[in-house]
């Protein structure tokens, strides 16, 4: 498959941009600057990249709890995402939603999403709504192999399939279910075929390799814009961090996060094939590297500078119009 | 003026709405009815009759679903959020048990979370209440319940005029309405005009007026309490009868200014005591108006219990004539 330059120089930027947000969040994370509940994508980068690629912004997605990646990736600013996560009122959210709830609809992100499994059937009403309109539109929901055991993402699927919406469901298996191994918590053996059976066709790819992720998101993709109703991308990929920020990971084998970054990272893939193939030089992509740094350390800066909220902002939002109306 | 049902008001702001907006859709378990069968698709318009004939006229935007309230909650959200006007059927109000989620931590709360850059215009409707022996799972009021969640705003018709012009706004609003439609009164009927109209949410309705008690009822307990008001004031006492017709947002000001004229406050509904509205109403008085009152307040409601199936049950627990008469004369011995 041939991929213009232009995407491939973006799609490296944006998984070394979400890999130096999430591993920049940590550190604040780790020392104070950042408050409450954080889960991180690191890993993973390739699962939403690879997915965002084919994507405009009228297209939706909608996220997880492990959110940052697909919004990152789906176009939200950085900038205005750090000052969210920071608290600010300057956030992309006014510092209402934070970690679990950055959102940006006019670029078409419905929000990362604090309950498992409570994105599929909003993705679904996106979806109706592009095959209501007939404007080709899609709808994207990204679950994880957690998510896949909700009752929500069961009636979603079905319901996709029934209304022949165009809904991409895209699975990531990180093979943890906060604590709980993928062995345990599905109970068949083959999650792909569990998928399919609801009437779906399922397109599976390695979650740590944008190019296959981008080609299986792709036919998925393209079913479901030509009126064939949905499609599934069934991808795995470890996340190199806990559940969520201080998780002492009880649950990974010896050698297993050693693994993950040295044989399975996404960015080493990337680097690795474009080398191989030519079409991007290591100067191109270390030059992409030090503005990316440079991105997340002023965002940072800039996080920290803004604007606090304040009392009077607490019942701001809550409605567009709450007094009676005539 | 044409006389309506309540069903038929709503059918028609409904098809009105539909026919203004391109936006606008149905969605629902059989809210088109015998899609995918050998019979006739379209015929059955919802269990109670209230999308009847939407599907034979806007067959693409009269859309049955599975049995899966999550999704259709979901779905209407989600089709909200980028721009349409679903109007979502739950059969009964009870499975907002099944479809909880949706309704208060995704609709209710995307526009906050996500700092005023969304807005979600979904309506779901839900039949309401109880007496129909229709037992536990299906005669509930719930409303009361959904009240108390920022975010959503909650309506509770209590006749046909009101209904169609509530379901105009609702329609119109561009914040998630929870539309609660209390069954017994869907074939009670009204002066209901052809015509287009709508009635601003967070205004009171003042059913009856009168000197000596307010009384305050929702939904189906406001023709009740009228009934009973009426007889009274052959008695020589004079109520006022206030029917907040939306409990989000609540007009406060004419619960508050209608005590402070008669002293004397009676809430009526159907829905058990503990943090109900009666309990909502009684501590906002007892906050705002406490000099004003001459006598304690008086809540009528249904006892802490789930709705029985028998009958003879069912009319020992909902609040009924004597029991409203009575709170009301408790007020003024």
């Amino acid at each position: 498959m041939s991929i213009p330059k232009e995407t491939l120089l973006h799609a490296y930027r944006t998984m070394k941009t979400i890999r130096e947000f999430e591993e920049r969040v940590n550190a604040e994370i780790m020392n104070g600057q950042i408050p409450g509940f954080t889960h991180l994508y690191t890993g993973q980068e390739a699962n939403a990249v690879g997915v965002c690629a084919h994507l405009d912004e009228s297209d939706t997605i909608i996220s997880t709890h492990r959110g940052h990646g697909h919004c990152i990736a789906k176009g939200a600013e950085v900038s205005g995402m750090m000052k969210e996560l920071f608290g600010s009122s300057e956030g992309l959210c006014k510092g209402k939603g934070g970690s679990m709830h950055v959102a940006d609809i006019d670029k078409g992100i419905l929000g990362a999403n604090g309950i498992v499994a409570g994105g599929p059937p909003i993705s679904v009403g996106s979806a109706l709504a592009a095959k209501i309109r007939k404007n080709g539109k899609v709808a994207v929901s990204f679950s994880g192999d957690g998510s896949v055991n909700q009752g929500t993402c069961f009636e979603a699927m079905n319901m996709a399939v029934v209304l022949q919406a165009p809904a991409i469901f895209v699975i990531e298996n990180n093979y943890y279910s906060e604590h709980t191994s993928i062995n345990y918590a599905v109970g068949c053996d083959d999650l792909k075929a569990r998928t399919e059976a609801f009437g779906f066709p399922v397109f599976v790819a390695d979650g740590a390799d944008f190019f296959a992720v981008y080609e299986a998101a792709g036919k998925a993709i393209a079913h479901a814009r030509a009126g064939n109703g949905p499609a599934g991308v069934f991808a795995e990929q470890g996340r190199y961090h806990g559940h969520f920020v201080g998780d002492p990971q009880a649950y990974r084998a010896e050698g297993e996060l050693e693994d993950l970054r040295e044989n399975h990272c996404p960015l080493k893939i990337f680097r690795a094939k474009m080398a191989e193939s030519g079409e991007l030089s290591d100067a191109e992509l270390d030059a992409i590297d030090a503005e990316v740094m440079a991105e997340i350390e002023q965002s940072v800066t800039d996080a920290k500078a803004a604007a606090r909220p304040t009392a009077d902002q607490v019942t701001e939002d809550v409605y567009i119009q709450y007094t009676a109306t005539a | 003026m044409p006389e309506k049902t309540m069903r038929d008001a709503i059918n028609e702001a409904l098809h009105q709405a539909m026919e203004q907006d391109e936006s606008v859709f149905v969605i629902g378990e059989d809210v088109a009815g015998c899609s995918g069968s050998a019979g006739d698709v379209g015929a059955v318009g919802g269990v109670f009759g209230v999308t009847e004939g939407i599907y034979h006229r806007w067959p693409d935007r009269c859309i049955d679903t599975p049995i899966s309230e999550s999704a259709i909650v979901g779905a209407a959200a989600g089709a909200a959020l980028v721009g349409m006007r679903p109007v979502a059927e739950i059969m009964f109000a009870d499975f907002i048990g099944v479809c909880m989620d949706q309704i208060v931590n995704q609709m209710a709360k995307f526009r906050y979370m996500f700092g005023g850059k969304s807005r979600c215009p979904a309506v779901i409707r839900f039949s309401s209440g109880g007496g129909f022996s229709a037992a536990g799972q299906h005669s509930q009021a719930m409303y009361q319940v959904m009240t108390s969640f920022p975010g959503l705003k909650v309506v509770v018709p209590s006749n046909a005029y009101d209904a169609k012009g509530l379901m105009l706004t609702a329609i119109q609003d561009d914040d998630p309405v929870l539309f609660f439609e209390p069954k017994i009164l869907y074939q009670e009927t009204a002066d209901v005009p052809d015509e287009m109209y709508t009635i601003p949410f967070g205004e009171a309705n003042f059913v009856r007026e009168g000197d000596d008690v307010t009384v305050v009822a929702f939904g189906q307990m406001v023709p009740k309490a009228a009934a009973v008001i009426d007889a009274l004031a052959e008695e020589g006492i004079s109520c006022d009868l206030i029917d907040p017709r939306t409990t989000s947002p609540l007009d406060e000001n004419a619960i508050l200014e209608s005590v402070e004229a008669t002293g004397r406050l009676v809430i009526v509904d159907e829905a058990p005591p503990r943090c109900g509205l009666t309990a909502d109403i009684a501590g906002l008085a007892a906050d705002r108006a406490f000099s004003s009152l001459k006598a304690p307040i008086k809540q009528v409601c249904a006892p802490h219990s789930p709705t029985p199936f028998s009958p003879e049950l069912e009319a020992a627990y909902l609040p009924d004539a004597d029991k409203i008469t009575a709170a009301i004369k408790a007020t003024l011995a």
